[in-house]
């Protein structure tokens, strides 16, 4: 890999710190004990199959959802740390359009469709005050670059844009704050072979880059591998199996886990 | 004029107006903040103004001076009918003069004439909230309020100098109240919006299809939402007007014949026959 975590600036604490959080959707345990810390500049997976309480794992740490019983300590670029539920709404949201950044599976529900690509990179920059119509072009215009969008088509509607393109667009918006943290639920879900290796190329080069930390909630162990440092292997709610991506991976111990890892296919 | 029998002073019973008058209160305290009232029906359509007319209803004494105005003229149905109908029920003085009102209802218009303090000035909305185009969601633009989450509309604005070069609204164009409260100023053209800012009189919004009320209270800081290398301007038609001569009030473009004849003339008729008045008088 061309950034190993030991690269990516360490601090003393971790950026986000969840434990014993627990979720229950009537008698399913959705979340059940679950712990874990996020550290600057580290990109973790969460994987396991349909239903595992992946994507619920997410909206709690993001605070989309509360959850019944635990916490989730989140910690500001000053240092201090905070606790996610006694943040109010407004605080929240700010979190969520600066610091924060999440990518969704389907880019329809991070974009807005009907308002052009360099709006919709612009939106976060004017929700945080931005008022100069020029800077906020020029960021723009930098970022499509970056994602490898044509700048000639900052005008054109992301409705117009091929798959792959709105996943890239998508990740240009939620970046342009620069954010510490991107919580991103299938990133590359829904895209053929070819278009999802593209991205998984571009969001390791900008993890990298940036510095980025990145919660990853896939069922893709091959882009796991690819992209994070570390693993969390799910199953009915709780964590069964945690460490580094290579260990998981290579030598699985839970016997989930060996199943996950045995039941990819290979080309 | 002695007022019609029958009805309650200025048509809404007591009771209605005290409710009226407790939300004008709150929307006063909180500048631009749409504040929920029971709408009543009134004796006109939905559009005609039925908002604005509750609100003077419950504002007007007997001593007051009631000027309306539709599109900035005395003269045309809406404000014709209007004026009739507190002339009425209320039995209050009427006149045409926006220096002698001391209330005045309007459709589209803000009056040429400088308002002065102890004036108030009673919009009729048709669509109070400014978001409702962007956020189809009532509850979300709620909590937009509620947070002062207001990067969408200048998304909007974006948009818009991003495929015309400018902000394409010439009218409802919206303002921050207060530095706070995301406003629609009514369908009144962006020319007027800047007459709202630090006004001396007392600017109350009644929308009366969409049950709300709100307020601009006497120098009010209202600004035009815009960029800083774009800023907010005025648009008015490149003309003076074919009666009065007059380069600085808002135009009416009106077609005179069917070869492509036109002129353009003030819509505020008042601020127009009043300078025909003075430039006769000094010849």
């Amino acid at each position: 890999m061309s950034a190993s975590p030991m690269e990516a600036p360490l601090l003393e604490a971790p950026l986000l710190e969840a434990s014993d959080l627990a979720l229950r959707y009537g008698a399913v345990p959705a979340l059940d004990g679950v712990s874990l810390a996020i550290w600057p500049g580290e990109v973790v997976a969460i994987v396991g199959e349909s239903g595992s309480g992946k994507t619920t794992l997410l909206r709690v740490l993001s605070g989309l959802l509360p959850p019944d019983a635990g916490s989730v300590l989140y910690r500001d670029p000053e240092g201090r740390a905070q606790r996610l539920e006694a943040m109010g709404e407004a605080a929240l949201r700010r979190l969520h359009r600066t610091d924060w950044g999440f990518v969704h599976q389907n880019p329809r529900d991070g974009l807005r469709l009907g308002v052009s690509a360099g709006g919709n990179i612009g939106e976060r920059l004017m929700a945080t005050g931005a008022r100069h119509y020029g800077s906020i072009r020029e960021a723009a215009i930098a970022w499509l670059r970056r994602v490898e969008i044509d700048p000639a088509r900052i005008d054109a509607l992301p409705r117009t844009f091929s798959g792959g393109m709105q996943q890239r667009l998508q990740i240009a918006r939620t970046l342009v704050t620069h954010p510490r943290l991107i919580f991103m639920d299938e990133p590359t879900g829904g895209l053929d072979v070819s278009v999802q290796a593209r991205l998984l190329d571009l969001i390791r080069a900008l993890v990298a880059d940036l510095g980025l930390a990145v919660l990853l909630v896939t069922h893709d162990i091959a882009a796991a591998r690819l992209l994070a440092h570390r693993i969390l292997v799910m199953r009915h709610g709780k964590v069964v199996e945690e460490g580094l991506t290579d260990r998981v991976l290579d030598d699985p111990q839970h016997a989930y886990t060996q199943l996950l890892v045995a039941s990819v296919l290979a080309a | 004029m002695s007022a019609a029998t029958g009805y309650n002073f200025g048509y809404l019973d007591e009771d209605t107006k005290r409710m009226i008058r407790r939300a004008l209160l709150k929307a006063v305290a909180i500048p631009g903040h749409q504040v929920p009232f029971g709408s009543r029906e009134m004796p006109l359509p939905y559009g005609w103004g039925t908002g604005g007319i509750q609100v003077t209803a419950s504002v007007i004494g007997p001593a007051d001076r009631l000027k309306v105005i539709d599109q900035g003229a005395d003269d045309t149905t809406n404000a014709v009918s209007i004026r009739r109908f507190f002339a009425r029920v209320a039995g209050v003085e009427t006149t045409e003069r926006t220096a002698e009102a001391s209330i005045i209802q309007t459709r589209h218009r803000i009056p040429e004439t400088t308002l002065r303090e102890g004036q108030i000035l009673v919009y009729q909305v048709p669509m109070p909230e400014p978001l409702f185009r962007l956020e189809p969601r009532v509850a979300e633009t709620k909590r937009m309020h509620a947070l002062a989450d207001y990067g969408l509309m200048h998304v909007k604005l974006y948009e818009d100098i991003a495929r015309h070069g400018h902000v394409a609204i010439s009218y409802n164009y919206p303002v921050m109240v207060n530095g706070r409260y995301l406003m629609s100023p009514s369908p009144i053209p962006a020319f007027d919006n800047p007459k709202m800012h630090r006004n001396p009189a007392l600017q109350l919004f009644g929308a009366g299809r969409e049950k709300r009320i709100y307020a601009v209270p006497p120098y009010t800081e209202v600004r035009s939402l815009d960029f800083e290398d774009h800023p907010f301007e005025p648009v008015r038609a490149r003309a003076g007007c074919a009666l009065c001569g007059s380069r600085e009030s808002y135009l009416d473009e009106v077609v005179t014949d069917d070869a492509g004849g036109r002129i353009f003339v003030c819509s505020d008729t008042d601020y127009c026959q009043g300078r025909q008045a003075r430039q006769e008088a000094a010849e």
